[in-house]
């Protein structure tokens, strides 16, 4: 199993660095220089901010410094905000977005979950049927549309909930964290029940069945396990979804995590921002999709003997 | 008393197009201490009627009509499903058919089976477990220390079900279903596995409900025989009045089924069609690991007109023989000669050209057949890919075929999910006689059939073989079949020939210990003498 | 006596194919009826907008202003004083045509990339799925809204950026099709019949691997417009004087407080689209008999 992990996160070490690469020269290519909308820069001062950027050097040598400050965990200095660096920006908006997106995930797994099997138990009923098109409008229904229709009900025209914030007012946290956990919470629903429908279906159900047991211990004992590891595999790719997802909500309900962070970036055209959290975050997302594989795989005890024999 | 008691049962299957009696008006009876068989091919409602008793059947689209079902003084029928389910596992207990879909894969088998233990009676942990290890050497299981925490894959496929066997008396029944527990398993294993069942019911003096398409299989072990067709029972008695004074007709094909005799061949002339010299196909299986040596060093001669049986387990290699023959594998090494000509050098034109004159007909009459294709345009293809028949002539072509293999004409634009197998399994032999070849490879044409279809197909290339003059490669894992149809017979073990010889001398002085101990599995022997 | 035979034949009565029986089954699925029926009226009024459209699509009257739904004005204006229906159905046209040509782009590329590791099989399949397998583990999304920063708004390259994420999931739909198949003893009965590779394909593969490709495809175009309305909401799609859904709606929610219909119909249109398209593919899937193509 170790030699399986090893052997992914080897596998992980090109796909990052070609993140980085990519990401680099196609900020670097960009049109336009950095400072090209500050009007009329002195060009001594100018050229003082390129060579602290580096701007003056050929762009391998810039490209190699770049990955010598990354090996440091240095993602470098902010463009637009002079004396911040992009680290401290992430550290600002990380633990944000990864609490948003914990709730979220959350949101998503449990009422996802508990959809998907339920719907799953009584197929072609109404028990399957009503969750399922609820998911299907979960699915239909993107997050930049929930989240002003949640704001508009919730938060305007019943006055129930905070619409922006996060941390200042007590229940702020609620609708954002159902606005990003909707989408994910309809797809695992609709994962879990059609997994839960092919193991209900296969022979060793019926030997439990046979054994006697009620048929709630056939689903938890038996079922259950199977059925949920197309969840798990899928929970990577949510992940991934997750955290672009949190471009929007974060912008909907003004969320200073570092999905706005992000955006704000791309609009400013701050090129080491976008640079560092593409990076971090693409970083991030590489990892994730490596723990829930290793994780479904884990879950599966012919694969897991495999790896061990590896 | 009887153990079981089943009067007039009844069920039906509700669906959109109608309804389906699987189960009309069927009574029997097993006494403990008995096997009773219920003997019937796929449809006939065996199954049906014994998962009908425990309420297995998902209901709805399944219907209890009607009946009783006596067991320890209760109707099972009108019991509720907390009831049934204080039965299932405890008092009657079932094995099904294929082990390898059979155990939970993402559970160690100790744990299941100490499951319904657990489940059923108040056990500590550890005794159940004490009482799950007897039970495993028991059933045959070698170290059930060492092998209680694996998992399922971890196990061959007879292994498994001796563990499922096991799992089934771990409460100690008084009534077994054994629903086709040997159909997916070797000849061999199929053998070991009927010997385990008996020995574990006359030792516990249980009843015992075994279920099967094949009379032969359980022409050994049965005390009773109910044979059923078309959800009704047609004939039922003991063993030797089944056997010996069948008299319903149906009875009387299915035992007619069960091929007897060895084929006398003539003295064929000796010139060899086909001379295969150190045949090694092997495929690789990942780097670092060594290649699967499927064929290895295999040398055999084919002569004109002959039909050489090819007989062998599972993993034998010998499917893969026929298909190196007719390069549909790359061949490893050795030389396969057709007619004079080596066939592993042939190349683009040359290959297409030989292609013609070699056929192949497969086992699985639904996957060898185009879904997309009506049976004309399956026929018609090959008939003018190599200018058999012009596009003129084609349509008579088609037909000639269709009345060849017995296929009515008014099929011919019809496709393959609307026949069943043995109406495909002729599309498909009619597709192989359609480049008139000289030589067939037919790779177990009648394993996927049942057992009144088989001697029809049977017959069929028999006939025809005759009639197109081929010279036969037929493979097959049942030996009884082989002996009937073929001139001489080829054993094969693990890749390797084990022993030649014409059927006679082969089912009456076997030299090698593998053909000895294939031939006293073969089941039903009792029949064959 | 050959003449007798075709009209033997022509007589014989006719089978059902898959196909047939594919549609039969989807006809009886309403919601998939449905589904096809909003799909091809929004279709058909997306082609026809120019014509069809109750105003012109510049059109505005700043007098009027935003103003509820009126018997002139369907469903409302805008702040501008432009007909919101007008709008709709121009940005419908954008939005359609997103999610159908990047599908196509995806259709074309995965297709084709699958069906040819999977008949090469071997060595180039194995490299040629590393790379998917490798761009998979990419972060496209993030890539894609760096691609609009830094390139610019341009909807070509929107079309070629969504085109190059879904791709990849048809090429492994479409390989393990091929792998599949390939297994299968009627294609083996093919090679021993001495048919050309390329018969082969199209005769044998080709036709039994669609089914899967058709069902994707139905469900790659409603995540294709989402991923348009979803980079237009953000600013980073579709940008003035065009306009799409996912535009109309970033506008909406700016002043859904005082004006909620300019949320709620784009919104309602977008939604409505996503799930005629989803009904529909969920609808295919179970006619023909799809297993396992995604979730």
């Amino acid at each position: 199993m170790w030699r399986f992990i090893g052997y992914r996160l080897l596998q992980a070490i090109p796909v990052i660095l070609a993140v980085i690469t990519v990401t680099f020269f196609l900020v670097r290519a960009a049109p336009g220089g950095p400072f090209d909308s500050e009007k009329a820069v002195i060009p001594e001062v100018r050229a003082a901010l390129e060579a602290q950027y580096r701007l003056d050097q050929p762009l391998l040598q810039q490209y190699a410094a770049y990955l010598g400050d990354l090996a440091q965990g240095e993602l470098g200095p902010s463009f637009k905000y002079p004396g911040r660096s992009v680290n401290e920006l992430i550290a600002a908006g990380l633990p944000v977005t990864a609490e948003l997106g914990f709730y979220a995930l959350l949101v998503a797994i449990i009422i996802g979950g508990v959809a998907g099997v339920i719907a799953s138990l009584k197929p072609n009923t109404a028990q399957d049927y009503i969750p399922m098109s609820v998911a299907m409008i979960g699915i239909c229904m993107p997050s930049f549309l929930l989240g002003p229709l949640l704001v508009l009900v919730f938060g305007i025209y019943l006055d129930w909930l905070p619409v922006s914030g996060w941390g200042d007012i007590p229940g702020d946290k609620i609708l954002p964290a159902i606005t990003l956990g909707s989408t994910y919470a309809a797809y695992i629903a609709r994962l879990s029940r059609a997994g839960m429908l092919e193991v209900m279906s296969q022979d060793y159900i019926r030997t439990a069945r046979a054994k006697g047991l009620p048929e709630w211990q056939v689903v938890t004992r038996h079922a259950l396990r199977g059925g949920l590891i197309p969840v798990v595999a899928f929970l990577g790719p949510a992940f991934a979804g997750l955290l672009s997802g949190s471009f929007v909500v974060e912008t909907i309900f003004q969320i200073p995590g570092l999905g706005r962070f992000y955006v704000q970036a791309a609009f400013n055209r701050d090129y080491t921002m976008i640079l560092g959290t593409t990076v971090f975050l693409s970083t991030l997302i590489v990892l994730f999709n490596l723990l829930s594989d290793i994780l479904a795989a884990w879950m599966n005890p012919r694969l897991r003997a495999q790896f061990r024999e590896q | 008393m009887a153990l079981l008691e089943v009067h007039n049962l009844g069920v039906s299957f509700v669906t959109r197009n109608g309804t389906n009696k699987a189960v009309d008006d069927v009574s029997f009876s097993v006494e403990s201490g008995q096997i009773t068989a219920i003997i019937g091919e796929s449809g006939s409602g065996k199954s049906v009627a014994c998962y009908s008793l425990l309420g297995l059947i998902p209901q709805p689209p399944g219907r209890i009509d009607g009946g009783r079902a006596l067991f320890g003084g209760r109707d099972l029928l009108q019991l509720g499903e907390r009831e049934l389910r204080k039965i299932r596992g405890r008092d009657i207990a079932m094995v099904f058919q294929d082990p390898m879909t059979c155990l939970n894969p993402y559970m160690t088998v100790g744990k299941q089976l100490m499951e319904p233990l657990r489940y059923h009676q108040n056990v500590s942990p550890a005794d159940a477990r004490r009482r799950a290890l007897e039970l495993l050497e028991e059933v045959g299981i070698r170290d059930p220390e060492s092998t209680i925490d694996n998992y399922p894959h971890q196990f061959s496929g007879g292994m498994r079900q001796r563990v499922m066997i096991a799992m089934a008396l771990i409460n100690e029944p008084q009534l077994l279903i054994a629903d086709e527990p040997t159909t997916a398993l070797d000849v061999t294993i199929q053998a070991q596995i009927l010997q385990l069942i008996a020995q574990l019911q006359r030792k516990r003096d249980i009843g015992v409900i075994f279920i099967s398409h094949d009379l032969a299989v359980v022409a050994d072990i049965a005390d009773q025989i109910v044979v059923m067709q078309k959800g009704k029972i047609v004939e039922s008695g003991d063993r030797t009045g089944i056997f010996q004074q069948a008299q319903h007709p149906y009875t009387q094909k299915l035992l007619s089924a069960i091929p007897a005799d060895s084929k006398h061949s003539e003295l064929l002339p000796a010139e060899p069609l086909i001379r295969v010299r150190e045949l090694c196909t092997w495929f690789s299986q990942g780097h670092k690991q060594p290649p699967l040596q499927a064929v290895n060093k295999v040398s055999f001669d084919i002569r004109r007109g002959e039909v050489l049986g090819l007989v062998g387990e599972s993993g034998s290699g010998k499917s893969t023989i026929g298909r190196s023959i007719l390069r549909l594998v790359p061949v490893t090494s050795g030389q396969v000669d057709f007619d004079g000509t080596d066939v592993t050098a042939l190349q683009g034109r040359e290959l297409k050209k030989m292609r013609r004159r070699m056929q192949i007909i497969f086992q699985d009459p639904f996957a060898s057949l185009n879904p997309r294709m009506t049976v004309y345009d399956t026929l018609a293809e090959p008939l003018l890919l190599h200018g058999i028949e012009t596009r003129k002539t084609v349509a008579q072509g088609v037909l000639k075929l269709m009345d060849d293999v017995g296929l009515a004409r008014h099929f011919v634009r019809k496709y393959p999910h609307e026949f069943s197998g043995g109406q495909r399994q002729r599309i498909a032999i009619g597709r192989a006689l359609a480049t008139r070849p000289e030589f067939i490879v037919a790779d177990e044409p009648v394993s996927a059939l049942d057992v009144t279809i088989q001697a029809q197909i049977l017959d069929l290339m028999q006939a025809l073989g005759r009639e197109y003059g081929l010279t036969m490669l037929f493979i097959s894992h049942d030996l009884a079949v082989v002996r009937h149809l073929a001139d001489r017979i080829l054993v094969l073990h693990q890749g390797e020939v084990v022993e030649t010889g014409s059927g006679q001398e082969l089912f009456e002085h076997p030299q090698q210990d593998y053909t000895k101990s294939l031939l006293a599995s073969i089941p039903g022997r009792s029949l064959l003498q | 006596m050959s003449s007798e035979a075709i009209v033997d034949i022509a007589q014989a009565e006719q089978g059902t194919s898959l196909w047939q029986d594919a549609w039969l089954r989807l006809r009886r699925n309403r919601l998939a009826l449905f589904g096809l029926g909003v799909l091809t009226l929004f279709i058909v009024i997306a082609l026809l907008t120019p014509w069809i459209a109750p105003y012109g699509y510049a059109e505005q009257d700043l007098d009027l202003g935003a103003s509820a739904p009126s018997a002139t004005h369907w469903l409302g204006t805008d702040i501008f004083g432009r007909d919101l229906l007008t709008q709709i159905m121009y940005g419908g046209r954008i939005s359609l045509a997103v999610g159908f040509v990047a599908t196509a782009v995806a259709l074309l590329i995965g297709v084709t990339w699958g069906a040819v590791a999977g008949y090469a099989g071997g060595r180039i399949d194995a490299v040629m799925m590393r790379f998917v397998d490798i761009l998979y583990a990419l972060p496209f999304m993030i890539f894609i809204v760096l691609l609009m920063v830094v390139f610019g708004r341009n909807l070509l390259l929107l079309f070629l950026a969504i085109g190059a994420v879904e791709w990849l999931t048809m090429a492994r739909i479409m390989r393990s099709q091929v792998q599949t198949l390939r297994q299968q003893e009627f294609v083996e009965a093919a090679v021993s019949l001495g048919l050309a590779p390329s018969t082969i394909i199209r005769r044998h593969l080709i036709p039994n691997a669609l089914g899967p490709i058709i069902v994707y495809t139905t469900l790659t175009i409603p995540s294709v417009m989402l991923l348009e309305a979803f980079l237009s909401f953000l600013g980073l799609g579709i940008q003035p004087p065009q306009t799409s859904w996912g535009l109309l709606i970033s506008y909406g929610a700016e002043t859904m407080e005082e004006y909620p219909w300019l949320l709620l119909f784009p919104g309602m249109a977008l939604t409505l689209t996503l799930f005629s398209l989803n009904f529909l593919g969920d609808g295919l899937r179970d006619a023909l008999d799809v297993r396992g193509s995604r979730d």
